[in-house]
This record gives C-alpha cells, structure tokens and sequence, in this order.
C-alpha cells in the first residue's frame, strides 16, 4: 500500500514519531526507536557538561543523521525568544538543518503550551526559513493561525505531555483536521497503544510521543505496540468503519438454511 | 574582571573560566576536548558559525553557551 506521510516536501513510510528521552541507556534508547520504525526523531538541545569526558559516546553518534531525520525541540522553553534562541543554536549544530519543533510552554505544573508565545516564535522562525512543526493546544483556531503562519505540521496535544491519559477530545482534533490542511500530528498524552490507533483511526496523519514508550516497563516491546497501533489505526481509518447502530438485525451469518425445529 | 596581564575572563556555559588573552574559537573548542564534535556554540547572544570560529577571537567577558544533542521529546 502506497500511504506515505509528506512534512515540508519529504516522504516519509512512518506515521509514527518518537522523542528520545527518559531511556534508561543510549542501548536502550537505540533498541526502542529502531523497533519502532521510527524516521522522524526528536532531540533536545542542551548546554554540554564542561568538564565531563568529551569523548563519551553521544546521542548524535548512536541516531546519526544520515539515518534519521532529527527534529530539534524546543521543550523546556517558556517564552519564545528562548525558543527561537535555541533552534537558532539547533540549526547550527545540525549543519543548517531546519525542519524543527516548536514547543513553547506555560507553566511547569502541567507543560500546556503557552500559545500566545507559539505563535510570536512561529512567525520569527518561519521568517528565518525554518520548517516549523509546532505543538500547540487543541484550539481549533490556533491550530488555523499556526498554519497561516507558514507551519508544515499542526501538533496537538490528545492530553498533557507525560500524563498518558490518552485522546481526551477526539471532536477538537477533529476540528483541527477539518481546518488545516498540512498533517495534523498528534503530539503529547498517548499512554498506550490503543490511544495511538484512536488518533490514527480519527484521521491523524501521525502521532508523536516519548514517555509512552520510554516509560513502559519492557520499552522495546512498547514500541513494537506502537508501531503495530499506528499501522492498525491508519488502515482501519483508510478502510473506513463501518457505521455505528444501536442494533442491526443483520447478522453475519446467511438468515437462510437454517436449521430450526418448526414449532406449531 | 581581566585583572591578571595575559589572561582573559570569560563565562561558559553559565560558570567563570580564564583563557590566555588572544585565543580565538577554534582553541577553546580544543582546549573543552571538542573539536571535531557536534557542538553549537552562542557569544554573548549569537551564534557563532564553525566557519568563523578561527577567526573570531574571544574577548574579556564574553559570554559564551556551548550547547550539544540530548535525548528529548
């Protein structure tokens, strides 16, 4: 079957995108993405430890770039100048690389997206010829003003990053999906894997998590469910359900040839 | 801030350090054990393109945020 995911003109066969955080080892980290199928991976970018052996193994060495298309973040920013300050820095580190997620935060408590912020680093970062795939609420109107902007993927939280609650409004997604017309990425909530066939089932071009798997007891087997969900959604939304009825008085088996005791 | 002749005060990554005066980029990059690493760098606000970090010398005071690839989401 011929169904590819295209972000800012590049095909990818995965609709699955994965964060490499919170593995318990880069072994582990490099099992878990490589089990899931993952083509698009995020990545954080932080301060290095001056000091600290700079010959240890890194992140970069173990998920090379020729492999993978690396998605710098911008998590653990509250405003957007620090957004915009770190992809700048992204962007150098990966050799003028400029498809990026924007992540802009409100508060530490919940990490809801400060919008407001979003969009101001948005616009700057389009400006600046970056490819921005933003998080962002599940405000159908935002998620419009993201796109206007010039954003090539519109990501929406199904519920709180970490909290793996799940798709807790599947009808605001669906508004978003009605409105925007680049892939509306389902970024942030999924816990299990049949929350990540519920957002592909909705008609999701993709689903995006970390701590879903990363989390898991057996991580590696985890990101097996995922992929598996992610592939089972996406067909099952491609196939089209059936309806849903209350009772059908259809059954699945013929009605005629039946073997029956006539009563009378 | 500078006060011994030859040497420079400089902050990287938020804590203090002396360089010699006149070092440019490329040298503090070895003298942290980068070179050859994947690695930004930012002074004083901007960034410093690999392109330039022979030719811009460090100065007294500059501020300097060397950034790599973590794991995250």
């Amino acid at each position: 079957m011929n169904d590819t995911l295209i972000i800012a003109g590049k095909t990818y066969h995965s609709r699955l995108l994965v964060g490499t955080g919170k593995y318990k080892d880069f072994a582990e980290t490099q099992a878990a993405i490589e089990t899931s199928g993952a083509e698009v991976i995020t990545i954080a970018i932080r301060r290095s430890n001056i000091g600290q052996n700079p010959n240890e193994p890194s992140l970069l060495e173990i998920l090379p770039p020729s492999k993978y298309t690396l998605l710098p973040n911008t998590a653990g920013c509250y405003t957007a100048e620090d957004a915009v300050r770190t992809l700048r820095l992204a962007r150098e580190l990966l050799d003028g690389h400029s498809l990026v997620k924007l992540e802009v935060l409100g508060d530490p408590q919940s990490l809801y997206p400060n919008v407001i912020e979003t969009l101001a680093a948005a616009r700057t970062l389009v400006a600046e010829g970056f490819q921005v795939m933003v998080y962002t609420s599940d405000d159908p109107i935002i998620a419009k003003q993201l796109e206007d902007i010039g954003c090539v993927a519109i990501m929406p939280l199904a519920s709180l990053i970490g909290s793996g609650m799940g798709i807790l409004n599947p009808w605001n997604l669906q508004l978003i999906m009605d409105r925007v017309s680049v892939p509306v990425i389902v970024d942030a909530g999924v816990g299990t894997a049949s929350d990540a066939a519920i957002a592909m089932e909705l008609g999701c071009a993709g689903v995006l998590m970390n701590t879903a798997i990363a989390g898991a007891q057996q991580p590696v087997l985890m990101a097996r469910a995922m992929k598996q969900a992610v592939e089972a959604g996406r067909s099952a939304y491609l196939a089209g359900r059936m309806p849903k009825k209350l009772y059908s008085a259809s059954p699945s088996s013929p009605t005629a040839g039946i073997i029956a005791t006539t009563r009378g | 801030m500078g006060t011994k002749l030859n040497v420079i005060t400089v902050s990287i990554n938020g804590a203090s350090r002396q360089l010699p005066v006149s070092i440019n980029v490329a040298a503090l990059i070895e003298i942290l054990g980068y070179t050859g690493k994947r690695i930004a760098l930012e002074r004083n606000g901007e960034i410093v393109p690999r392109s330039t970090f022979t030719t811009q010398q460090l100065a007294d005071g500059d501020q300097l945020e060397v950034v790599v690839a973590v794991g995250g989401g």
